[in-house]
């Protein structure tokens, strides 16, 4: 990799509690994530994929290690900068969908752009063209108890790209829903990467789902196993 | 970051109507009360001071007896003589005007129609030491009290019974026995603070009565008018020597005679009146901590309801002092509304029962600003508890709040 990494992490640990009742959730974990990888986490549960994930989208900050964001160290901020980070460089979309009820598709997606402070007209627009982008323009004012599964999470994708993030954490993105719908979202996800290089770092337990990233990291007992690379460039799964 | 937060709080208030609706239930009926009580209240206190101020401000009623009535047993106390009336407003210090009074039933006769009154006998002092205009007509002359002339001045209520609507001043008519001529005409009055209409009344030169009715100079009454810049303690304590000495009371004997000073009826029935209004008033006070109560436990509910929500927001990049502010903006802005509903239904109320209760319509400014504010307080107190507990949350585990 001739580019510098995005994310960088060395030696990263993450314990659990203190003392007896101490648990070593991440056991030193190195990491580069390259700008525009999409990249797939997989591992069964409890094996640390959710707290690396956790991590990685500054929700949590790593017991030791070092974590450097675009050369920036970043594993010692504060609960309010770990947020502007978030606000600033990060997407997120989870296995529920998380959209705020009786909130329309459009007032969902600008959600982000109000915490920055855009005016109006300018959070409308960058609004509608996410919708857009996920397909569902026609679609910004039904709330998400009026949109399908496929549909909300679409919602919930652009709500994580309307802020031009430089990485969009998917956290079992396709958990509820069913095959069909599931190959849609990934090939929106896909789509993304490749035409907007946007990096993707997503969380499966799925092969299936896992097979349309470039890159899949094995996690287990809190280290990294392996690293696939699927040279089919991220464009159809071998089924 | 202000502007944002607003527009957030308003929306969540927007999208949850009936559960809004219900915060704010406690803090309108809260405010509604203790704004229609207060108000409703000093209504009643600025009827009751009016009523006073009917009988006169700064003026000293002198009965004989001792307190009300004449008393039981015992001999009859002296009555007051015409000499008493000049000793006053010659000797006490502060006095203006000494109004004699000598009240008789009689029957008023016009034109056939018959109406038993009482007629009572002063001065033209009677007219300086209270208010009380004529609607037509003039008092009587030095010239008419010192001859006893039959001149008499009607009040309202003998005047629209006699008279109907044609006008009495000029006309004769007769009282008793009497023949008099009308001179003028009183304004209404309306009913006294004790019951009784005060209308009810013909009003002559006092020696005419005692001429022409009662055959003695007995003097029944004296009204007493102070002047301002003196304490009607203070005259009423100097009054109190003469009218012993005049009466040659002996120091060990009790007074024979009645002081009733109408500012003190005024304060005390005015400290009674606000006194109440403060009791019903913190009675309905405590209503409204209990709606704050009733905004904390809803908003306390509403966090723990919204906690996957907040985990969304916190998760893409809200500040936990954002958080903080949209949940005591949302709080503040409920308990404000709430107040404003309140206010609107206290005028509704003081409406429909100052009229049952007989009092003015009013709208005191003082008490809506300060209920207002409270519901305001209300919002910030109540509602910061539960804001802090939705800033503090972590976003990993709201996110995971089923």
């Amino acid at each position: 990799m001739a580019e510098a990494p995005l994310i960088s992490l060395r030696g990263v640990t993450k314990t659990y509690g203190t003392g007896a009742t101490a648990f070593q959730a991440l056991r030193g974990i190195d990491l580069d994530i390259a700008p525009g990888m999409f990249a797939a986490v997989m591992g069964p549960s409890g094996s640390g994929k959710s707290t690396l994930m956790n991590i990685l989208g500054c929700l949590d900050v790593p017991t030791s290690g070092r974590f450097l964001f675009r050369g920036h160290a970043v594993e010692r901020l504060n609960r309010d900068q770990r947020a502007l980070m978030r606000r600033k460089y990060l997407g997120f979309v989870f296995q529920g969908f998380n959209l705020l009820s009786r909130t329309t598709a459009l007032e969902n997606v600008e959600l982000p752009l109000l915490y920055r402070g855009d005016d109006r007209a300018l959070r409308r627009e960058a609004a509608m063209n996410a919708l857009d982008q996920v397909g569902l323009k026609d679609w910004w004012d039904h709330t998400p108890a009026e949109l399908s599964g496929g549909q909300q999470q679409r919602v919930a994708i652009a709500r994580a790209i309307v802020t031009s993030p430089d990485v969009l954490l998917a956290d079992e993105p396709t958990g509820n829903l069913d095959s069909e719908r599931s190959v849609e979202i990934m090939k929106l996800l896909t789509d993304l990467n490749r035409a907007h290089g946007i990096t993707v770092l997503m969380v499966t337990h799925e092969p299936d789902m896992a097979a349309f990233a470039q890159t899949v990291i094995h996690v287990s007992d809190g280290v990294i196993g392996r690293i696939e690379h699927n040279h089919h460039g991220a464009a159809e799964p071998v089924r | 970051m202000l502007g944002t937060v607003l527009l957030l709080a308003l929306r969540s208030i927007r999208r949850h109507v009936l559960r809004s609706f219900l915060t704010v239930l406690g803090i309108v009926i809260g405010v509604a009360a203790v704004v229609a009580m207060v108000t409703l209240g000093k209504a009643t206190t600025a009827a009751v001071q009016s009523q006073i101020a009917a009988l006169g401000t700064n003026v000293l009623q002198v009965r004989p007896g001792q307190g009300f009535g004449r008393g039981g047993g015992g001999p009859r106390p002296p009555e007051f003589e015409m000499a008493d009336v000049e000793a006053i407003r010659q000797q006490v210090t502060g006095v203006t005007n000494v109004a004699p009074q000598e009240p008789r039933a009689a029957t008023a006769i016009f034109n056939g129609a018959n109406w038993s009154t009482t007629i009572t006998g002063t001065t033209s002092a009677y007219f300086a030491v209270q208010p009380w205009p004529l609607t037509a007509g003039r008092i009587f002359t030095p010239a008419e009290e010192s001859a006893g002339k039959a001149v008499c001045i009607l009040g309202s209520t003998v005047e629209s019974n006699l008279f109907r609507s044609q006008p009495a001043v000029g006309q004769r008519m007769r009282i008793g026995d009497v023949s008099c001529d009308v001179i003028g005409t009183l304004s209404r009055r309306g009913q006294s603070g004790f019951g009784g209409d005060q209308d009810d009344t013909v009003l002559m030169p006092i020696k005419t009565v005692q001429r022409r009715f009662t055959g003695s100079p007995d003097v029944s009454s004296l009204t007493v008018g102070v002047d301002q810049s003196y304490s009607t303690e203070q005259v009423q304590s100097a009054l109190t020597d003469l009218l012993r000495e005049r009466r040659h009371l002996s120091p060990s004997q009790d007074n024979n005679f009645n002081i009733f000073d109408t500012k003190q009826i005024s304060d005390t029935l005015t400290g009674t009146t606000t006194l109440l209004t403060r009791i019903v008033a913190a009675v309905a006070a405590i209503s409204l901590i209990v709606g704050g109560i009733g905004i904390m436990n809803i908003m306390l509910v509403s966090v723990t309801e919204r906690t996957r929500e907040i985990g969304i927001r916190l998760a893409i990049g809200a500040l936990a002092g954002e958080v903080l502010m949209q949940f005591l903006v949302e709080a503040i802005v409920l308990s404000c509304i709430g107040g404003l509903i309140g206010l609107l239904l206290a005028q509704v109320a003081v409406a429909i029962i100052a009229p049952l209760m007989q009092v003015p319509w009013m709208f005191d400014v003082e008490i809506n600003m300060i209920a207002f504010g409270i519901s305001a307080m209300i919002g910030v107190i109540f509602g910061y508890f539960p804001a802090r507990r939705a800033a503090s949350l972590n976003p990993i585990d709201a996110l995971r709040h089923e």
